[in-house]
């Protein structure tokens, strides 16, 4: 613990270019970059696999297939094959961003395909039935349904980038993991475990904003007290590295 | 795969610790999640403290708890005890919602048929309630089994020996086949747990299977 306790309490660990401070948003900086990759590729489709209820098995099935998955070896099949083929300092970081983004795209779309489909059919109906179309139910009445799934997608797959980022450090890309792996290089258990301390926090503070936003996002018309049940709808974390 | 062929004593030996390290830990915490998931199913006070708790320790990337652990237990860095405990930890904090979840899926109107024949309340929970509850907790456990085969091959960072060792050994000698044997080998073990879970279900619960359930 007093070796944890010096290494966190040293000034100097937090500045600079590899420092504590700077190591964190770069941290946040792959998780923000990858979440926007894969909310991209993911919501669209997740919501366009909710309203037309087309490939359902293939959520499910990715979703499944991807909890089994060793992360670790994916990220060096990756690095080795993609690598030798990318220039310069993006040989490491694009084949672990790519694999970031595998990740990231299963909870993504499982999230906004169940929020699209949990929808209240009778409020679909409803919409419908006031002459809206099919895209109009889509914008006005599935997605602000869904959003609270979404978000909790978007949750798992945050939780996830910031778990395998970590591990990323072993194939020489940045971020808080570098303090894990480095301190491992030289036998310095108290930056290892200072920066686990630090990873550990990193999740636990997303967590909780992820699941504030998540509470934020449930559409006014659903929070009344009858429809309160919906805010059970956490379907938190279930995949990490 | 001739790289597989030449080495195929070592791909057992790792997956037999593989094996060990993920199941000796999911037996361990689902006996400790029992008795956790029935106490935030019999107090509802501690449901939601309970619950919210153990999904906290899920969200640990298990890199950095395989590395806190020795600050905890006072073990080396490299013993496997830390990755028993924490991948129990992780089968622990998948596991007690599950458990909660089951129990409250026995119906009612079964516990007071249990109670008026005079069953009392410890007969009741290990003869029907936990029973009616084995599916919903199988189903997680499924879940947790699958995760932890591929959580425990992060281990091989640290130097714990398991099927992640050929990760990290092919990725040290840019030699890619030694990483995919590993791959696939993972993917196999998680899929025979699967299936063993499924069979000890199948066995626990001889109602499902005739067809016309209750």
């Amino acid at each position: 613990m007093n070796l944890v306790w010096t290494w966190l309490s040293e000034p100097s660990h937090y500045l600079g270019s590899d420092g504590i401070l700077a190591r964190s948003w770069q941290h946040l900086g792959y998780m923000v970059l990858t979440l926007l990759i894969a909310a991209t590729v993911a919501i669209p489709l997740g919501l366009w696999i909710g309203h037309t209820g087309r490939g359902r098995i293939v959520v499910v099935n990715a979703v499944n297939g991807m909890r089994s998955l060793p992360t670790l070896g994916l990220l060096f099949i990756a690095v080795l094959l993609m690598g030798p083929r990318i220039p310069g300092d993006l040989a490491f970081l694009a084949p672990s961003i790519f694999v970031l983004v595998v990740l990231a795209v299963p909870p993504i779309l499982a999230g906004t395909y169940s929020g699209v489909d949990e929808v209240d059919p009778a409020a679909r109906d409803a919409a419908r039935g006031m002459g809206m179309t099919s895209w109009q139910v889509l914008f006005g009445v599935e997605l602000p349904g869904a959003l609270p799934l979404i978000f909790s997608g978007l949750r798992s797959a945050a939780l996830q980038v910031v778990a395998t980022a970590t591990i990323a450090a072993t194939v020489s890309i940045g971020g808080l993991g570098r303090f894990l792996i480095d301190g491992l290089a030289v036998r310095d258990y108290g930056q290892m475990a200072g920066g686990a301390l630090l990873v550990g926090v990193l999740a636990l503070l997303l967590d909780g904003a992820f699941s504030l936003v998540q509470r934020l996002s449930v559409s006014p018309g659903l929070s009344a007290p009858e429809a309160s049940s919906r805010n059970n709808q956490d379907s938190t974390a279930t995949i990490t590295t | 795969m001739t790289w597989f062929t030449g080495h195929v004593d070592e791909v057992f030996g790792l997956a037999r610790t593989h094996l060990v390290l993920s199941m000796v830990p999911l037996l361990f915490g689902l006996l400790i999640a029992l008795p956790l998931g029935w106490m935030a199913r019999r107090v509802p006070r501690l449901y939601g403290p309970l619950i919210a708790g153990s999904g906290l320790l899920y969200t640990i990337p298990s890199l950095a708890l395989f590395i806190l652990m020795p600050l905890v237990l006072g073990t080396q860095i490299l013993d496997p005890i830390n990755v028993i405990v924490a991948m129990t930890i992780y089968t622990i904090a998948l596991m007690v919602r599950t458990v909660a979840d089951g129990l409250a899926a026995v119906p009612d109107h079964v516990t007071q048929a249990a109670t008026s024949m005079g069953i009392g309340r410890w007969r009741r929970f290990f003869t029907v309630e936990l029973p009616l509850a084995v599916p919903v907790i199988a189903a997680g456990l499924r879940v947790a089994a699958v995760s932890n085969v591929s959580i425990v091959s992060v281990a091989a960072i640290i130097g714990v020996a398991q099927l992640g060792s050929l990760f990290t050994d092919g990725f040290n000698r840019a030699f890619v086949d030694p990483i995919v044997v590993g791959v696939i080998a993972c993917l196999v073990l998680a899929v025979a747990v699967d299936a063993a879970i499924l069979l000890v279900v199948r066995l626990l619960t001889p109602w499902q299977r005739g067809g016309a359930a209750a």
